[in-house]
């Protein structure tokens, strides 16, 4: 019978032939992309501010709202996973990240019906952002409401 | 009969004919040729991607049936497996064919734990002939095992791309192309690797494992076989096996240890360390490799199909990867 090698030797063997994440041209493409995003973003927020009359206050929420719509478009059209895999955090990161997490869940889920499959599958990759973001918020304002009770 | 753990097949069943099928990558592929039906569309004209795994198995099942000139009347015993849980791909499928059935389940091993039990039920004479198959659909093993399919993510280097399509072949004791010599059942092993976006590293011990085992039972060398084949170890799985064979001391010709996994894609088709999934075993022996074994361009062949026997949620729960590899040898029939 074969004599298989020690664990722990073969764990080290097997790392040093795994091939690394190329991590500097990882960050330059999400640094693209991801300023990319910004900018489309930031045109339409000139856009609502010069032509449709929003202040600068108001104009974020359209533009928001344009972002996602086009992120939830482009994943039903099978193209935002293609910039995902190359961009990385570029195209996670943004709104639209959030967006693509949502939107590409609820079509996955369509096949098992609306409501067990859409509703309650649509936060399966977003649902961590939201209780961890509701948590850290809860966190930081407690921190704020002692320090100021303090000072 | 046996030699050590390995199981010899007197009676020399063979197969009377196999079939591969495929999904649109796999149609851009080096083995396009070798495919017997390509679907132009991920769906396989179904409304889901499990109905097209269905369909992939069924296509190829129904195309060896073809192929051999057998009705489903004419098969006693469909052994069958998939990624999907409860094995649906091959229950659902075998609804389809209305044959008696036993449900597989080796994840990518599946491809050899069904045609080393066909053999086995052939030679015993227990069937007369037996079906075997196993399919994996890119899309729906991304569902299962990562995250939704239009998620964008970004995979690591190491990540390997799930084979759309399926392989099937016939077994029987009547005169065949191809005969079924030995086969090796391999055993559960796990070195302690975690990380499912590096299966080939996981599986190659068991490939290992399964070979020398195989080669020692039958006291033959790596040179004795035209090729030895692993299922889906991937460019990192297959270096780390030649590096556990040559450290066993084991004399081989490094061209003659291929994987499946790694002749299915081209190098720019995008599937990082190459293929997996139960289909790519499946899809190049009862695709390309029978062809080159009925044209008798590979007389004496080895094929390892490698599993990774691990769920989403084992891996959520932090435990290591346990890997398997099945071992069939097969000839050119006289």
């Amino acid at each position: 019978m074969a004599r298989l090698p020690e664990a722990k030797a073969y764990q080290a063997l097997a790392r040093s032939k795994e091939t690394t994440r190329p991590v500097a041209a990882n960050v330059a493409r999400a640094f693209l992309v991801g300023g990319l995003i910004s900018v489309v973003g930031q045109a339409f927020m000139w856009l609502y501010e010069t032509v449709f009359g929003f202040t600068e206050q108001t104009a974020s929420n359209p533009t928001v709202a344009t972002l996602v719509f086009l992120s939830v478009l482009l994943t039903g059209l099978g193209v935002y996973d293609k910039i995902g895999e190359w961009a990385g955090a570029g195209s996670i990161v943004p709104v639209t990240g959030f967006a693509n997490t949502m939107a590409s869940s609820a079509l996955d889920a369509r096949s098992e019906g609306l409501v067990y499959g859409v509703g309650a599958n649509m936060f399966k990759v977003a649902g961590p952002v939201i209780v961890f973001g509701t948590v850290a918020a809860f966190v930081v304002a407690l921190v704020r409401a002692v320090v100021e009770a303090l000072v | 009969m046996r030699r050590g753990r390995t199981w010899l097949f007197p009676n020399r069943p063979g197969i009377l004919a196999s079939a591969a099928v495929g999904g649109p990558k796999e149609g851009e592929g080096p083995l396009a040729g070798d495919f017997d039906l390509i679907f132009d569309d991920v769906y396989a004209g179904m409304q889901t991607f499990e109905q097209a795994e269905r369909k992939l198995l069924e296509s190829a099942a129904e195309i060896a049936l073809k192929k051999a000139g057998l009705g489903k009347d004419d098969v006693d015993l469909f052994l069958a497996g998939d990624l999907l849980s409860q094995g649906v791909t091959a229950s659902f499928a075998a609804r389809t064919m209305g044959m008696p059935f036993i449900g597989l389940n080796g994840a990518c091993s599946t491809s050899m734990e069904g045609l080393a039990l066909a053999a086995l039920a052939v030679d015993a004479g227990r069937v007369r002939r037996a079906l075997t198959g196993t399919a994996s659909h890119n899309l729906a093993a991304e569902r299962t095992y990562r995250y939704p399919t239009e998620y964008g993510a970004q995979k690591p280097p190491t990540a390997q791309w799930t084979v759309t399509g399926a392989g099937a072949g016939i077994v029987a004791l009547d005169p065949a192309p191809v005969v079924i010599t030995a086969a090796t059942v391999g055993r559960v092993v796990d070195l302690g690797l975690k990380d499912p976006l590096n299966m080939g590293a996981a599986m190659a011990p068991a490939a290992y494992d399964t070979i020398v085992t195989h080669l020692e039972d039958m006291t033959r060398s790596p040179g004795d076989y035209d090729l030895i084949v692993t299922g889906d170890l991937g460019r990192i799985g297959r270096e780390l096996l030649l590096e556990l064979l040559e450290q066993a001391g084991l004399r081989f010709d490094p061209e003659k240890i291929v994987d499946a996994g790694l002749m299915i894609y081209r190098e720019d088709q995008g599937v990082f360390s190459g293929a997996s999934g139960a289909a790519s075993s499946a899809a190049v022996f009862y695709g390309h490799l029978m062809k080159h074994l009925v044209a008798g361009t590979i007389f004496r062949l080895l094929i390892v199909a490698t599993g990774a026997l691990m769920s989403p949620v084992t891996y959520q729960q932090g435990e290591s990867v346990p890997t398997i590899a099945h071992a069939v040898a097969v000839e050119r029939g006289r």
